[in-house]
């Protein structure tokens, strides 16, 4: 529930993690525990607001995080971290209120679903949790003529620090690379450890997952690709055709980025 | 050649999709040797237009057979185009689509050629080849021959995360008008040396960390539901006896679409029953996952599932004693019970109760289907009711409110989700 009530203070962070976490530090600090928590990004200027500036503070984060992590088990650590990587706005004032609740409740507040932002988070949680295992089933890797395995994403969320392991582990003896399209931001593991990476020419000439200009694809790329929509199209059962269910599991918006998906060719 | 390889793979995908099963799950093979491939909790890479799940590169190695069961599409007698993998063929295109992220791995299935030693023998090169030289730890399904050797049934076991056999028919009986030369009794004897080996090994592993693994994702098995006679009970019961008798990790149900001629089958054309199918499907997580006795949903009076309403909720209004559950105090068995409240929820509920007594606002909130629940449960601020409606009533009221495929006929098969 996003408080607008315009006599509650307002605090502003810049929406980075630590800064989030700096702001939990200084509610207790300031000792005002009913706070409209903003990020810079999301915040629209208002002459009411006389907005609390919040400096991202590695020392003042750490020692929330250390508290946090006393009060919470691995689900709930899991739940308040999908929910930072959600980016919405709403998601910022929940975890605000649910640390506040937490270190002012004994053991196993966590599990109070009863409570608004303890259900909200597991809730945010599920919705990232779901967009990044749709990504471990929808990246399409292509490979390029030095055989380095490219995908193209855009998902919903920031789900990329929560699938980097999962193709660390499977994909140990190819170099791969997955790049958000939308946050400019990729991952590259180059066969020991896994590195960030930013690519001006993926944000200017990759429009979906098949065009690619200046890098060469392999030459049998296309050929297993053709192979996949053969199979794709094989495979299906006509006398059952059922597109509604079809477009629940698979989304339009992801149709971009899926070979089988793709009718160009 | 790669005009060829298409081929193939069309006919022999085509061939092989009325296997139901693509789970990917149930294994943990971790990429240790650093090479490719790991199993975990499964993921559907995408889904067909016919909204089934793809996870798995399902094929048959060939649909040359020398059966000629009624029911399937490469029988001898179908005329059908032909055609055969290499033992290479199958492993490149595995590894190539592994690779790329479109699979988690391979069910391998096959037509009869020449014998079934001969066949199997070929299905158990794949495996062995994608484990020990492509160093592969991705998911591997085979199918067991029916007939073939227990050596080379142990063998594939030592490959693949799961083998499975299909009973095809929920009745034996059922079984030899359709595919006089098989029996349920062949499908026990195979199952049977798996579930064997894997009480010896299991043992082993006791004892001794290093044992290899040996189908590590367990057994599954698939009926047609459909293409003969038999009643909801019949098709469970059969089910619940396989899922105690051989520990059964699945049970697929498989709606039968007619690809014969042949009169003593549902006409091509019919539609595939996928009602009730999704139906039976249902019972079976009420009997897994719901703490529900087989013989609760389905029994002499009541031999068939319905189709207008799912079975927990059938079951609710033949046991309307049963209810209302007090969520504030009944056990996690009672509250599983209430229609609309799921294994999730009813977790939930458990979990926060603890903080106190749950109003209606807050448990709706929960994820639970309230329009079906309300009528089941009491919360801290539920009403006291005069006069208990009866069971027709409560249905009636279900149903009219309109939510999607409850509101549906039975007959409405065609416009189901």
């Amino acid at each position: 529930m996003l408080q607008t009530h315009e006599n509650i203070p307002l605090m502003l962070f810049d929406g980075s993690w630590t800064g989030l976490l700096t702001a939990v530090f200084e509610a207790f600090e300031r000792k005002i525990l009913k706070i409209r928590l903003v990020s810079q990004e999301h915040y629209a200027e208002n002459i009411f607001d006389i907005p609390i500036l919040i400096e991202s503070q590695t020392k003042k984060a750490e020692r929330v995080w250390k508290g946090l992590l006393k009060r919470m088990d691995s689900t709930s650590r899991k739940h308040f971290f999908y929910t930072y990587l959600s980016e919405q706005p709403e998601a910022f004032q929940h975890l605000l209120d649910y640390a506040i609740y937490i270190f002012s409740n004994k053991e196993n507040a966590t599990k109070n679903y009863g409570h608004p932002d303890v259900l909200a988070i597991s809730q945010i949680a599920k919705n990232v949790s779901r967009e990044s295992h749709r990504m471990k089933a929808f990246i399409r890797f292509e490979r390029w003529n030095d055989m380095t395995y490219f995908a193209l994403i855009q998902p919903d969320f920031n789900v990329i620090p929560v699938i980097a392991k999962h193709f660390k582990d499977r994909y140990a003896d190819q170099k791969w690379i997955i790049y958000d399209k939308k946050r400019h931001y990729g991952i590259f593991y180059d066969l020991h450890s896994i590195i960030e990476v930013n690519f001006d020419f993926v944000d200017q000439q990759y429009q979906s997952a098949s065009l690619v200009k200046s890098v060469e694809k392999d030459p049998l790329q296309e050929k297993y690709e053709l192979l996949w929509k053969d199979y794709f199209k094989s495979t299906n059962i006509q006398e059952r055709k059922n597109m509604k269910l079809h477009i629940r599991h698979v989304p339009k918006r992801y149709w971009r980025f899926l070979t089988e998906k793709d009718l160009s060719f | 050649m790669w005009e060829r390889i298409r081929e193939k793979l069309t006919i022999l995908a085509d061939a092989a999709k009325y296997d139901v099963s693509c789970s990917s799950s149930g294994s943990n093979r971790k990429n240790d040797s650093k090479t490719v491939g790991d199993t975990g909790s499964g993921i559907c890479h995408t889904y067909t237009e016919d909204g089934r799940c793809v996870s798995l590169l399902k094929i048959l190695l060939t649909n040359y057979c020398i059966y000629d069961c009624l029911f399937c599409v490469s029988r001898k007698s179908n005329d059908v185009k032909r055609a055969a993998f290499t033992v290479d063929e199958v492993v490149e295109l595995t590894m190539e689509f592994y690779r790329r992220n479109y699979i988690e791995g391979l069910f391998l299935s096959s037509g009869i050629f020449k014998n079934a030693d001969y066949t199997m023998e070929r299905l158990v090169k794949i495996a062995k080849n994608l484990r020990l030289e492509q160093k592969f730890n991705g998911y591997i399904h085979i199918k067991t021959i029916p007939g073939a050797s227990e050596e080379l049934i142990q063998e594939a076991g030592l490959y693949a995360d799961r083998m499975s056999i299909n009973l095809e028919m929920p009745t034996d009986a059922g079984l030899k008008l359709f595919a006089p030369e098989k029996s349920h009794e062949e499908v026990k004897r195979d199952l049977a040396i798996v579930k064997n080996q894997l009480t010896v090994y299991n043992s082993e592993r006791k004892l001794i960390k290093s044992t290899p693994k040996f189908v590590p994702a367990g057994q599954s098995t698939q009926m047609v539901i459909g293409a003969s006679a038999e009643s909801d009970k019949d098709i469970l019961l059969t089910a619940n006896n396989y899922y105690n008798d051989f520990n059964l990790k699945r049970v697929y149900y498989s709606g039968y679409i007619p690809i014969s001629n042949d009169s003593r089958l549902p006409v091509i054309g019919t539609q595939p029953p996928l009602l009730r199918e999704n139906r039976l499907y249902q019972t079976d997580w009420l009997m897994r996952f719901y703490q529900f006795d087989v013989h609760e949903i389905v029994n002499d009076n009541h031999p068939n599932l319905d189709l207008d309403i799912d079975p927990k909720l059938s079951w609710a209004l033949r046991n309307t004693h049963f209810f209302p559950v007090d969520i504030n105090t009944a056990d996690y068995a009672a509250i599983l019970r209430i229609p609309g409240v799921g294994v999730k929820s009813a977790q939930k509920i458990i979990a926060a109760r603890r903080f106190g007594r749950l109003r209606t606002d807050q448990v709706k909130k929960m994820g639970i289907a309230y329009n079906r629940a309300q009528h089941f449960m009491v919360c801290s601020d539920s009403s006291f009711q005069l006069n208990t409606p009866e069971p027709y009533q409560i249905k009636s009221k279900i149903l009219s409110e309109g939510n999607s495929r409850f509101s549906k006929t039975a007959a409405a098969q065609l416009t189901l989700f």
